[in-house]
């Protein structure tokens, strides 16, 4: 566990000793940890990525497999002069808690697992409508109802078309390792700013407990901007107002429009994936976070036997990597959906492909953990029923 | 060269911890390693396994299909994991709590009275550093000095645990 330490921003009113300790653990922590590697489960790297990335609000509630991270943000963030760690009554209390702290121009979060995210789409959905910025992490489970503990990707609908009600969409990060957990941590807080949508990392309950070594590459400026529109007492200016609703239709559509144009940039402009082996494929798998590592290792299997198999792996799943999927269809016509549901990115990856290739499926629902070897053999069969060699 | 290993018991045996330290160890000694751990929603009597990755290369998937090695705490675990161990694989085997051996003839079994050794040596709850011992001896994965550096950093300094932990641990080197 890395030890507490204070960074200089976030207490902007030190006495010279308490400055002078700030800067020696300051030290201390980049001697440490910007060197080596550390051992951490996913979870715990959120945390961590999230206290670097200037985060200085966390509620919660708990509910496996995420509880790492509330542990995590209890002992470590709410120690930090000028951080509040809140365990919530309930679910739907932290979001509107993110909800709160998100007005005032803070970098605020929360997380839980699905049946928890569900709980949330109401806050969601008015975060959306005030253009407030967060970020909600889902380390999904089995499915539906309560479902299981298990690792699986049963959330992958309600992440990308909003989750809530009303016409607006979150940004939305399908992570694979503990390492681009925390990367894109980091990312989630910088895009949501930017657009002042709430962002999401879609996890997974393997992917939470899993421990892998991790780097924190991110360190959040010694300043971060303070927001134009944060509600931080209104002395010397008028008053500003932060709402969700409006009785003036014509207001409401002006305020759809401007989000639509948010969604519109966020896909020109920063839309993420990994192509692995795509080059020469003849068949490439589509898949994202865990399921996309385990076809990772089947592909190198069937790589070795000599099949012409590559990967596709959407980062962003919201803004989905439309272009990049339907430029792999100029050299490749089959393509294989692989996740942990019963088909729902493949939906997306259609829409990509406009027609341009034909979509097999295989999936694995319910928080049942798909081995490499049985993805194996589901790609070979289809290799050779489709005469690819 | 990609070796996985499934560690298996009952919750407080000490199954997390010992799949734990030997990631820690391997990363130590510059490997890519994943560790995946499986628990029940109960912490100590239901079921516990953890999957451990260690290679020279990047790891893809962390999910082993079918492991190099099984180390089995008790009859359980044995006889859920025996059929998933390559062939030629080794299982280890805490022969104090498995009576009956593995149904499989192709597979190399390694049986430690790891229980009894532990409790000989005045704590059975370091049982899982007595098969873990004589793991590494067996497997080669990581050196000896690096588990123990590693057990250091987990036992915070507190120097009777080190000891305990210690001695089980070469208890179960020398044994094999």
């Amino acid at each position: 566990m890395p030890p507490v330490t204070y960074r200089l921003h976030a207490k902007k009113t030190m006495s010279a000793p308490d400055a002078l300790l700030a800067l020696l653990s300051a030290l201390k922590w980049r001697l440490r940890f910007t060197v080596a590697k550390v051992l951490m489960t996913g979870n715990a790297a959120i945390g961590e990525a999230a206290i670097r990335a200037g985060c200085q609000c966390y509620f919660g509630y708990p509910i496996t497999p995420q509880n790492e991270l509330t542990e995590y943000m209890a002992s470590n963030l709410s120690r930090r002069p000028g951080c509040t760690f809140i365990q919530a009554e309930s679910e739907i209390a932290a979001i509107n808690m993110v909800y709160g702290a998100s007005v005032t121009g803070v970098r605020a979060m929360t997380s839980s697992s699905s049946p928890g995210i569900s709980l949330k789409q109401e806050g969601i959905s008015y975060m959306a409508a005030c253009q407030l910025p967060g970020l909600i992490v889902n380390m999904s489970r089995g499915g539906p109802g309560l479902g299981s503990i298990a690792a699986a990707q049963s959330d992958y609908h309600q992440s990308t078309r909003g989750g809530g009600h009303g016409d607006y969409r979150t940004i939305v990060f399908g992570p694979s390792s503990v390492q681009e957990l925390a990367d894109l941590t980091h990312r989630a807080f910088e895009l949501s700013d930017k657009y002042s949508i709430p962002a999401m990392i879609l996890g997974d309950g393997m992917l939470g407990q899993m421990m892998e070594p991790v780097e924190f590459k991110h360190e959040a400026p010694a300043q971060l901007p303070v927001r134009a529109n944060g509600l931080r007492g209104a002395k010397g200016r008028p008053s500003r107002f932060v709402r969700t609703f409006t009785s003036n239709p014509a207001e409401l559509e002006e305020l759809n429009w401007s989000l639509f144009r948010r969604y519109q940039l966020l896909q020109k402009n920063e839309v993420s994936c990994e192509n692995y082996l795509t080059d020469d494929a003849q068949l490439i798998v589509t898949a994202f976070g865990i399921a996309a590592r385990i076809a990772k290792g089947a592909i190198n299997e069937a790589r070795a036997a000599g099949l012409k198999v590559g990967l596709f792996r959407p980062i962003t799943l919201f803004p989905f990597p439309q272009q990049q999927l339907k430029e792999l269809a100029k050299n490749t016509k089959y393509f294989l959906d692989f996740e942990m549901n019963m088909g729902q990115m493949i939906d997306d990856v259609k829409l990509s492909l406009e027609g341009a290739g034909e979509v097999a499926f295989y999936g694995r629902p319910g928080g049942v953990i798909p081995t490499s070897t049985e993805f194996l053999r589901v790609i070979t069969r289809l290799y050779y029923q489709k005469g690819l060699s | 060269m990609l070796i996985k290993t499934v560690f298996a018991g009952f919750g407080g045996q000490g199954v997390l911890s010992m799949g734990l330290n030997l990631t820690q160890a391997a990363m130590q000694e510059g490997k890519f390693v994943t560790y995946l751990p499986a628990y029940g929603a109960e912490v100590r009597g239901g079921t516990a396994n953890c999957t451990v990755s260690i290679s020279d290369e990047e790891i893809s998937s962390p999910v082993a299909s079918s492991p190099n090695f099984v180390v089995a705490l008790n009859q359980p675990s044995m006889i859920r994991f025996q059929n998933t161990l390559q062939s030629g694989g080794v299982m280890f085997l805490n022969s104090t709590l498995i009576s009956v051996p593995p149904d499989r003839g192709d597979i190399e079994v390694v049986s430690i009275p790891a229980n009894a050794i532990a409790e000989k040596l005045g704590s059975i709850k370091s049982a899982n550093m007595v098969i873990l011992g004589a793991f590494i001896k067996k497997s080669n994965l990581v050196n000896l000095q690096s588990l123990i550096d590693g057990l250091i950093v987990a036992m915070k300094g507190n120097q009777k645990l080190i000891k305990i932990n210690n001695e089980a641990l070469s208890a179960g080197f020398n044994l094999v």
